[in-house]
């Protein structure tokens, strides 16, 4: 029972930890929303995002817009830990390695929120789109919590690599084609009003792939920060 | 260690000899497809190197496993031979691939579930080898190889899963649907080609592999003598 | 305290530690001599319990390593010379985080008590951000004790301070980390080590190679002897 109590205390100060110093400095975020901004803005020129091709393409805008800005915060938020030796005081903590990786997920997963929840209005103004769905929420949810357990495991190997700054996307994006395939179809599905039954489908997917990859970052996270 | 095993020589020479056979009977041996035509006699070896770089694939999830139970390096040489291999032949399956849906499709290129998976798989084995290359402690390097092909090997399942959904809910205009070489009525023949090319390249795997191993110890035997003559 | 038996540590295919043997009893302050790429650093991470050793057998504090590693954790402060303090928290908030890390009971007066101690209690609330590279480490040594270990590794303490910083770190070494405690320490400033440690272990070659106390070769001779030491390692 103590031991459970201090392996949740230690994931909730690293959490509470990761907050309060962005909440002062704000780095990450800042640098998280006008990159996404930047990416919608490109897009509007790229695809020309009328009135008419808008339903189609915009879950697609908007998980890029995610995955892209994500990367980001994931990096910024594991090379904090890595540059200044942070990692090594959390690592002679008496607790279990994988409560780091509960923490940093929990902190990466709250940063991903926070800018969802910003960019999503500004969409819906831009382009005159009701994304407050439910259900397109509820997908957004899932789909940012694959894709934060992954990237949380990988980008604690990628800051250990010399060629950190690029090697996070290369490593994250080919094993998370399967969230953002089910992402982009299911928030997709919403946005044209398919029938129920046609969504679940991928909404069981990211439900599994949430599942699977919480479980093996937990049964291997060990061996990505110890020596 | 210094000279060539006499097995692996021997096993050299058995790929080259099985390798020309199976040339000889995908091509002149086995009877023209009456609808495709000559373009797929590819099919043949297409299949086979798909199978190889399946065969590396498994392995070199299974061997990255191992690694981190029991954290001796050898594992890690037999991943990496593994990877190398799988990158391969899933490239040569590729290829063979595009050559033979040109005439077939009328396109090079199809988002085939199996198609698309393989060619994530070649990212991931880029990715992988690049994460290598970054890295110089040798223990490390070997831990996070044996972590992302684990990642990577459940994760691929997973992909092709969700683009056999993505063409299933949308269905595609060209190819057919659920797969395409069961459509192929494979005569007698055919069957004698078809298989024993994949018998072919299943022993061209055991062998390259063995090679790659081979190397790869001679590679640490060399690093040991240096580290020797610096002390 | 610290019992080392036949310690050998590689990566990859280089050997670092060769055979190390080691102890340090209770209360004693030894300190680890030794030229770069002797392997002192690599010896104190896995004493830290943040490398695993190859081969050989470590115990800190009656627990073995890499075995009962959490337990060995309980009971050990590292200093090094990085601060591992994150600089967008104020000193307070990294000592109540680090005071979580560890579940202490009632953190909130514990850390006002280590404020005290090292001489940071009017500046609690500032963020560490505007702290000197001196200050910076006072915390640091703050954030080691903050759950009173009985074992204490200090990994090159005074890197990049000055004289001054270096002069005020001795003082807060001296009468808050080391005080009542086992202490293992690494460090090129033969003077300062001099002054603060009761024993000089020479590591050399993955080795101990010598080992002497003030008493062996008198007050002011620790170059001299550190010297002959790696000299005669040479002949061999």
């Amino acid at each position: 029972m103590k031991k459970k109590n201090s392996y949740l205390r230690a994931i909730g100060a690293i959490a509470w930890k990761d907050l309060a110093a962005e909440l002062r400095s704000r780095e990450l975020l800042s640098a998280m929303l006008v990159f996404s901004l930047l990416v919608i803005l490109i897009f509007n020129f790229a695809l020309e995002l009328d009135a008419k091709t808008r339903n189609s393409v915009t879950a697609g805008v908007l998980w890029v817009t995610f995955v892209f800005a994500g990367t980001l915060g994931l990096n910024r938020s594991m090379a904090i830990e890595k540059d200044r030796g942070c990692l090594d005081g959390l690592l002679l903590a008496p607790v279990d390695r994988s409560a780091i990786y509960f923490g940093k997920a929990i902190s990466n997963l709250a940063f991903m929120f926070i800018v969802e929840i910003i960019i999503l209005p500004a969409y819906s103004f831009l382009y005159n789109i009701n994304l407050f769905q439910p259900g397109l929420l509820f997908v957004i949810f899932l789909g940012s919590i694959g894709y934060t357990a992954v990237g949380t495991l990988l980008s604690a190997m990628s800051v250990q690599t010399r060629t950190r700054d690029v090697m996070l996307p290369i490593l994250l994006f080919p094993v998370i084609v399967p969230v953002l395939i089910a992402a982009v179809k299911a928030s997709g599905g919403y946005l044209q009003k398919l029938p129920f039954d046609q969504i679940l489908p991928w909404i069981n997917l990211l439900i599994v792939y949430d599942i699977i990859f919480i479980a093996i970052s937990f049964m291997v996270f060990d061996y990505v920060v110890e020596e | 260690m210094k000279t060539k095993p006499t097995a692996l020589k021997s096993l050299d020479v058995l790929s080259l000899i099985l390798l020309a056979i199976a040339t000889y009977l995908a091509l002149v041996f086995a009877p023209t497809e009456k609808v495709m035509g000559e373009v797929q006699r590819v099919f043949y070896f297409h299949v086979a190197t798909a199978w190889v770089g399946l065969l590396g694939f498994v392995a070199a999830g299974v061997t990255g496993v191992i690694y981190l139970k029991t954290q001796n390096l050898k594992w890690d040489l037999i991943e990496e031979a593994a990877v190398e291999i799988s990158l391969v032949f899933f490239f040569i399956a590729i290829v063979l691939g595009s050559i033979w849906a040109r005439p077939i499709w009328n396109t090079w290129w199809t988002w085939d579930p199996r198609l698309t998976s393989a060619s994530i798989v070649e990212l991931i084995y880029l990715a992988y080898l690049m994460l290598r290359q970054g890295i110089d402690d040798p223990d490390r390097r070997a831990r996070f190889g044996a972590v992302y092909t684990l990642v990577g090997a459940i994760s691929v399942p997973i992909t092709f899963l969700s683009i056999r959904m993505f063409r299933t809910i949308h269905p595609i205009v060209i190819g057919t649907q659920g797969g395409t070489q069961e459509k192929i009525g494979m005569t007698g023949d055919m069957k004698i080609a078809f298989f024993f090319a994949l018998f072919t390249f299943t022993v061209i795997f055991i062998d390259l592999f063995w090679n790659r191993i081979r190397l790869g110890q001679l590679e640490q035997k060399v690093e040991q003598l240096k580290l020797k003559v610096m002390e | 305290m610290i019992r080392v038996k036949k310690l050998v540590k590689r990566f990859g295919l280089k050997t670092v530690l060769r055979g190390m043997d080691f102890s340090v009893e209770n209360g004693e302050f030894v300190a680890l001599i030794g030229p770069n790429g002797a392997g002192k650093s690599t010896f104190l991470r896995i004493l830290a319990s943040l490398t695993r050793p190859s081969m050989g057998s470590v115990s800190v504090a009656g627990f073995s390593l890499p075995k009962e590693a959490a337990d060995v954790r309980r009971k050990l402060g590292v200093v090094s010379h990085q601060p591992l303090l994150y600089v967008d928290l104020t000193a307070a908030e990294n000592l109540k985080f680090y005071g979580r890390m560890y579940n202490l009971p009632d953190v909130d007066t514990r850390i006002i008590e280590v404020l005290e101690m090292v001489g940071l209690t009017k500046r609690r609330d500032d963020l560490v951000r505007t702290y000197s590279r001196g200050m910076q480490q006072r915390l640091a040594i703050g954030r080691a004790v903050l759950h009173d270990p009985s074992v204490m590794l200090f990994d090159e303490p005074y890197t990049g301070l000055d004289q001054d910083a270096s002069a005020m770190l001795d003082d807060v070494l001296r009468t808050v980390a080391a005080r009542g405690r086992t202490v293992v320490m690494t460090s090129h400033d033969l003077a300062r080590t001099e002054d603060l440690a009761t024993r000089f272990d020479v590591l050399s070659r993955g080795k101990i190679a010598a080992s002497a106390t003030h008493k062996d070769f008198g007050s002011g001779n620790l170059l001299n002897f550190y010297k002959n030491v790696l000299e005669e390692g040479k002949k061999q």
